[in-house]
């Protein structure tokens, strides 16, 4: 059941993943584009904790963590470059 | 491994993997089928985050049913809670000051010191 389960959620956050690349490519504007990457970069952390239940491993976790603060600052730091022009003053 | 757990255990990790496979899908969608910025900007920062909420719950009930305390899924999750509002927050007010076209009509001018 766990196998099935973790299989149905691998689908469905690669089908969210693809869905972000059309808005990544699309995107009528800049702010657009950098929604799509921070969406993207939670769903990919999702499926790397979903590799991890997967493969019984607890070595995952630190590259979701990994993840999750370098997506943090990059999308912070590329919603300052949109709003003020550069990212530190 | 996973399948010789308790039959309980097993329908909670089941559950929660499922409800979040759900929620990611529906975040990515909202992004994608909302008419303007202002509007996908809400579907990402609550159905994903929820989302990958639901896969951490998963996880950490793999944690807990195997006797460990599940340190690394407790802080992906407050972190992964902490930063979305705040990330959220930056790109709406670069979109105000972009004057990004909403539906609602025309943006009003961001502060400066905001």
């Amino acid at each position: 059941m766990i196998a099935w389960a973790v299989d149905f959620a691998t689908a469905a956050v690669g089908l969210a993943l693809l869905v972000c690349v059309w808005r990544l490519v699309r995107g009528p504007e800049a702010t657009d584009r950098v929604l799509a990457l921070d969406t993207m970069y939670v769903n990919v952390l999702a499926l790397i904790v979903l590799l991890g239940i997967r493969l019984g491993s607890g070595l995952f976790f630190e590259a979701a963590l990994l993840i999750a603060l370098l997506g943090f600052v990059s999308t912070v730091a590329l919603a300052r470059y949109l709003s003020r022009g550069d990212v530190i003053e | 491994m996973l399948e010789q757990l308790h039959l309980g255990w097993q329908i909670v990790i089941a559950a929660a993997l499922v409800v979040g496979g759900v929620f990611a899908l529906v975040g990515a969608v909202g992004m994608l089928r909302f008419p303007d910025f202002y509007m996908r900007l809400h579907a990402p920062t609550k159905a994903t985050t929820l989302g990958v909420g639901g896969v951490l719950v998963a996880s950490l009930a793999v944690a807990w049913s195997q006797g460990d305390f599940g340190v690394h899924e407790l802080l992906i999750t407050l972190f992964l809670f902490i930063t979305a509002p705040v990330s959220a927050n930056l790109l709406s007010k670069a979109a105000l000051h972009l004057h990004v076209p909403s539906r609602a009509g025309d943006a009003p001018d961001v502060r400066r010191d905001a």
